[in-house]
């Protein structure tokens, strides 16, 4: 989907749309064009719903022929009569219930097709989003777009969409058999819902704002959940349960608030349903009466009216109920559509892309300056040329824009002010599949899967291996064990219980922070990019591992370009290049001996750290 | 990634306490156990509900009686031609009307009331999912992935409730089914059993329903936790993903796990659809059955035909309440493994047991000891030693420097004061007590952690320093948390913050850098000014002189008043402010002594220790001879000036 056509107010600032804002109409419309398969077969499955509901008349007319024709039959009962009578119920009865299960069947199929493809796209486009967007939304609630929030859909278009067809079908039917009894009284009839007709819109709208705020409350309880999930280490150690869990317990205790509001609104939605369709007896007793006594009607055909009435009411009912449940999917489907809404800020290059072939990599910044989102500026007015091949250490003050430098040449965001260039050509122009062919990022915390080892290491060969399975084939379990030996990490991975089959558990929380570095080391190097960005990447790795993989790496990134953001001034003694950035702004850039010689910011850092270490 | 090994059912001990949460014994009593359960909980509210559904049940019949009352004394009389009758047509349709609005008043009641009843039971299980989870150790947490515990919390607790939807309206209507029986019976015996036949056939169809719905449900449920795991790992791993470009492999991994969710809710659906109208066929077939039975017994004049209507008409009243039954026995299984899942949680036995003794702060510093520690982990491949026998003695103020390669164990060390894990062998005392025995309060109070890797909540500054709500007895004051944010020397960058204190930080403290992050979480333990101060290399991402600036800080108000300090670090700096190291390979301690002692007699640590500066000698010598070298190709090429 492209920003184009979202509309204007899902666009704030790059933050996720909470929900879209289309129309209840305007929100299915959208939800037929993102998942057509709702709509697959249709016409046949409403033809099979048209035969289930003519069914559901069959009972009622049984009754009235079987006791006017068979038991009030002119000679005492006929029995054989009401034994075909009750036959040809039954068999039209057992058509009925195939077809509605047939009719159930389709429904599940082509809805659950449907879903599928929403709950994917909307998977997918949260990893187009870019890294701002993301992070303005918490994990545990973007998880409930793609799951909790399509569920709620899946149960109406299964229950309610049946419901809603087959209770539509039998008004319709039962409207046409009250017209043959009585045309004045149907008319009566529908005048009556007429009133419930205006006000339900307006009800279910709110119905509607309370389900929403159901979903809301739903997800922000989630996040908090998530929360004393993922932090439960920290909750631990600083016995703070109790202040989570009260927390906790008010995300809970609004969610069931939000649910019982709804919950009161469709009871007094559907209770109003309950006393209309009641009303209308007594309307048709009154007015059928009066007809009567007019000469319009016999008294058999007001009685019979009387009967259909309920066959009438009972599935409109049944439509206000469903019609409140449609609600509570319309505020799933808009939240999930509200997903695909969020623009992209950082957006794949059109026409104008220019190829970007492998190769050593040269990188240009020019006049670069960021800020994120109303905030102050990181960076400004960066001017830097690496040339292919060069080893360029950044070192400077935490917080002084070392990590937003490297993002800016990853593409988390676009510079606010000037432009990054690959090879002199603007990132924004690179097409995304080569420039994450070719640039690479290693961050601090690298991000691990639940997994071995080598399937976290394999996981940097990309869509070479896009069907890794429990089983890696050989050649792949051969290049990750290769790559593992080349940065001499085959002497840890010795060490470990079960080697490269080490489960590395939950985002590598089996590991320490220095291992998971380790693997994110390797994962890097099997990735292989052009240019590659090491944000401290071997921050919590012990001293001889460090040297040992910055030697290795230095052997291997041969021709290659290196941005390494550098925690200890090891790295920067052995880079070609180096750049101090100092509160957003470049202020020196040399190599070691000539900044050392030089003697000012990125001197004194040097004389302290060696001071140190020494 | 591949799909993982699950961890199935935690082992339970054998002698579990009473109050277990899982149902046990046939399906039939699980079911059962899991409606009682519930009502119990709130019997208040459910016998409000269930009253009021009786209540309606009542007026159902009522509305067709006075409907009856009113053709026979209103109706046909006025259509014969009665003048008095035509002058009760307005009270016959008061009449009608007045019903109505009760039958109304009870609708919107029981709906009410069912619909507090599902939401409270569905915040108890809430409730005492999370307290478990906030309880339950850092093993268990391991072993069980977020999405699964997220699903837990969620969309299990939801299955686990759905049967209470429908159940009000489900018991009071037996009170419907009761009267019409009764009713029936006195009618004719014949005519009852030939209405009555479709309860019996009714309890088979769900039967056979239960056992082919059961199996697919677990399956979906699972499924759909396992969607909700793939999805949650994969948004954690977002900017991997993107950094990568592996978007396609994502979204290919969660469509696997997606479109088996499909087939199994469509497994799930065929069930449904088959067994939905089944249920409602058989109170239809019923009344087929009565009216053919009806014309034999009229035909042999045992009965009226005012009867066999009356009896067609009470059937069709029970389509409803059939029905109702056919949700509550549609929603069981499901509801059943919910329940299951949640109980999973519930029961987990391995809740550690919380110490009683109280722990007086008497010194700034407290003695920490460890004697023969071992550590042992259950993995997939058998159990694993991290920790091989470690004792340790570190008198109170004094700071201990533990040392290591990566993965040596050291954070697990660590690790075992704050008690993130129990050792599996030997003892872990604090002031002479183990750990174990002393009130978690005061050990979360005296013992401030800070890990490698900081956990931020998603909260304003103070209350991530706090970590308690403003007004909270004992919270920290704002002085306090300025002067915990200046010796984590992170004050200035807080300052600088639009809301300064009550700047809100963003889930995981998105909008801070890693060594803010790390000064952040500082603060958060030194605000508590804590008797022993566990630094799990804590300072990594903290420019060193920043670190020395925080370290010495922390001893500056007179050498032996602070606080004992636990600090794992690579960094010589860190190190040399220690009294002592230990040296630590492999879970076993190697060597133990001054920075200047183990340099002295421990290769190993010396490897450690001066790695760097003999990386930067090696590579000057390296520089030499490569100049040595340029100048050698240059006077044999005899090439230009480079």
């Amino acid at each position: 989907m492209s920003a184009a056509d979202a509309p204007q107010d899902a666009v704030r600032d790059g933050r996720m749309a909470p929900a879209s804002t289309l129309g209840v109409l305007a929100t299915l419309r959208r939800a037929a064009q993102v998942s057509p398969e709702l709509l697959e077969g249709l016409t046949l499955t409403l033809a099979l719903a048209v035969v289930a509901a003519a069914a559901r008349v069959l009972v009622p007319v049984a009754v009235q022929q079987t006791v006017d024709t068979a038991i009030l039959a002119p000679g005492g009962a006929d029995v054989t009569r009401a034994a075909a009578l009750v036959g040809i119920a039954a068999v039209g009865l057992a058509v009925g219930a195939a077809c509605s299960a047939l009719v159930n069947v389709r429904l599940f199929r082509s809805s659950e097709a449907g879903l599928l493809t929403l709950r994917t796209r909307a998977f997918r486009h949260v990893h187009d989003l870019s890294v701002l967007t993301q992070n303005t939304e918490r994990r545990g609630s973007l998880v409930s777009r793609v799951t909790s929030d399509v569920d709620t859909i899946s149960m109406f278009v299964q229950w309610g969409g049946i419901m809603l067809l087959v209770s539509v079908l039998q008004i319709l039917v039962a409207t046409t058999l009250m017209a043959v009894y009585s045309w004045q009284l149907t008319l009566l009839v529908w005048a009556c819902f007429v009133p419930l007709l205006v006000v339900l819109p307006r009800m279910q709208r709110g119905v509607n704002r309370r389900y929403a705020a159901v979903r809301e409350r739903y997800g922000a309880m989630l996040g908090a959940v998530s929360e004393a999930v993922v932090g439960a280490e920290t909750i631990r150690a600083y016995g703070v349960a109790a202040r989570t869990q009260r927390r906790i317990d008010g995300a809970v205790a609004a969610t069931r608030r939000a649910m019982v509001r709804a919950q009161n609104l469709v009871a007094v939605v559907f209770s109003s349903g309950v006393l209309v369709a009641n009303l209308v007896l007594a309307v048709v007793v009154v007015a059928g009466t009066w007809l009567g006594v007019a000469g319009d009607l016999t008294v058999g055909r007001v009685l019979a009216f009387l009967f259909l009435v309920q066959l009438f009411t009972g599935p409109v009912q049944m439509a206000t109920e469903i019609l409140n449940e449609l609600q509570n999917a319309i505020s799933g489907w808009r939240r999930v559509l509200g997903v695909l809404e969020t623009p992209v800020d950082v957006a794949e290059p059109g026409d104008d892309a220019v190829p970007s072939p492998r190769g050593p990599a040269a990188l240009t910044f020019q006049h670069v300056g960021y800020a994120y989102p109303g905030g102050p500026p990181v960076l400004q007015d960066v001017d830097l040329q690496v040339a292919a091949g060069t080893s360029v250490a950044v070192v400077g003050a935490t917080g002084s824009g070392k990590t937003t430098l490297a993002k800016l040449v990853a593409r988390f965001m676009d510079p606010t002010t000037g432009a990054v260039l690959l090879d002199g050509v603007d990132l924004r122009r690179v097409a995304s599949t080569d420039l994450r062919r070719r640039v690479v990022l290693v961050p601090q915390e690298g991000f691990l899967f639940d997994g071995t080892l080598t399937q976290n290491i394999a996981y940097g060969l990309r869509d070479e291996a896009a069907a890794l399975g429990p089983d890696l084939p050989p050649h792949v379990e051969a290049r990750v064990a290769q790559v593992v030996e080349e940065l001499g990490l085959d002497a840890w991975v010795a060490e470990l219980p079960a080697g490269m089959s080490t489960s590395v558990g939950q985002r590598g929380e089996l590991l320490s922070a220095g291992e998971r570095q380790l693997v994110a080391l390797a994962r890097a190097r099997l990735a292989d990019g052009d240019l590659l960005l090491l944000d401290e990447a071997t921050s919590a790795v012990d001293p001889v591992a460090e040297v040992r993989i910055a030697r290795a790496l230095r052997e291997l990134a041969r021709g290659r370009t290196t941005l390494t953001i550098a925690h200890r001034l090891s790295t920067a003694e052995a880079a070609d290049l180096v750049v101090v950035v100092h509160a957003g702004r470049v202020v020196e850039v040399g190599t070691h001996t000539e900044l050392v010689a030089r003697g000012e910011h990125y001197a004194s850092m040097h004389a302290a750290w060696v001071s140190q270490t020494r | 990634m591949p799909a993982r090994p699950r961890p199935s059912d935690d082992p339970q001990r054998p002698t579990a306490p009473a109050a277990r949460s899982a149902l046990r014994g046939s399906t039939a009593r699980r079911s059962v156990g899991l409606i009682w359960r519930g009502l119990r909980a709130h019997p208040r509210t459910y016998a409000a509900a269930i009253g009021t559904s009786a209540l309606f049940g009542g007026l159902t019949v009522v509305v067709s009686r006075v409907l009856g009352a009113v053709t026979d004394q209103v109706v046909v009389p006025a259509l014969a031609g009665s003048t008095e009758a035509q002058g009760r047509i307005w009270l016959a349709g008061l009449a009608v009307a007045l019903v109505a609005l009760l039958l109304a008043l009870t609708v919107a009641a029981r709906r009410v009331l069912a619909g507090i009843g599902v939401a409270d039971i569905q915040a108890d299980h809430r409730r005492a999912v999370t307290r478990q989870y906030l309880r339950l150790p850092m093993s268990w947490h391991r072993r069980h992935p977020t999405g699964q515990l997220l699903s837990n919390a969620g969309s299990d607790v939801e299955a686990a409730t759905g049967v209470f939807n429908p159940l009000p309206f489900a018991l009071g209507v037996v009170v419907m089914i009761v009267a019409a029986a009764v009713a029936l019976l006195r009618t004719d015996v014949w005519l009852a059993l030939a209405a009555l036949v479709v309860l019996p056939l009714a309890v088979v169809a769900n039967l056979v329903f239960q056992r082919r719905m059961t199996p697919a449900i677990t399956r979906a449920q699972q499924l759909r936790a396992e969607v909700a795991d793939v999805a949650h790992e994969s948004f954690e791993a977002a900017a991997l993903v993107k950094s990568l470009g592996t978007e396609d492999r994502e979204e290919e991994r969660f469509s696997d796990r997606a479109r088996e969710l499909r087939q199994a809710n469509v497994r799930v659906g065929v069930v449904r659809a088959v067994f939905d109208p089944v249920i409602d066929l058989l109170p239809n077939l019923g009344t087929l059955l009565v009216l053919l039975v009806g014309v034999h017994r009229v035909a042999a004049g045992a009965i009226g035909t005012g009867d066999v209507v009356a009896a067609a008409y009470l059937l069709t009243l029970l389509a409803v309440p059939v029905r109702a039954f056919g949700w509550v026995l549609g929603e069981l299984p499901r509801g059943l493994v919910g329940h299951d899942r949640i109980s999973r949680v519930l029961d987990a036995g391995e809740v550690p047991v919380d110490g009683a003794t109280p722990w007086a702060a008497t010194t700034p510093g407290a003695g920490v000891r460890m004697r023969d520690v071992r550590l042992s982990v259950p993995t997939a491949e058998g159990e694993v030693e991290l920790l091989r026998g470690i004792d340790l003695d570190v008198a109170p103020g004094r700071t201990l420097a533990v040392v290591g390669p990566t993965g040596s164990g050291k954070s697990t060390l660590v690790g075992l004061v704050p008690r993130l894990v129990d050792p599996t062998a030997g003892v872990v005392e604090l002031d002479g007590t183990d750990v174990r025995e002393l009130r978690p309060a005061d050990l979360a109070a005296q013992v401030g952690y800070v890990s490698q890797s900081t956990f931020v909540f998603e909260d304003t500054v103070r209350g991530n320093v706090t970590l308690a709500d403003p007004g909270d007895e004992g919270a920290p004051g704002d002085d306090e948390v300025w002067a915990a944010l200046a010796a984590a020397r992170v004050d200035d960058v807080v300052r600088a913050l639009p809301d300064g204190l009550d700047a809100p930080l963003g889930e995981r403290g998105a909008n801070l850098s890693g060594g803010q992050r790390q000064r952040l979480a500082l603060a958060r333990a030194l605000v508590r000014r804590p008797r022993v101060l566990v630094l799990d290399d804590a300072t990594s991402a903290v420019d060193p002189r920043v670190e020395r600036a925080i370290l010495t800080g922390l001893r500056s108000d007179d050498d032996a008043t602070g606080p004992t300090v636990l600090l794992v670090a690579y960094r010589m700096a860190s190190v040399l402010l220690a009294d002592e190291v230990v040296h630590v390979e492999a879970g076993r301690v190697v060597d133990r002594g001054t920075h200047a002692e183990l340099l002295a007699r421990d290769p190993g640590y010396r490897e450690l220790a001066t790695a760097y500066e003999r990386e930067s000698q090696r590579r000057v010598r390296e520089q030499a001879d490569e100049e040595a070298t340029d100048v050698w190709d240059d006077e044999v090429t005899a090439g230009g000036p480079r």
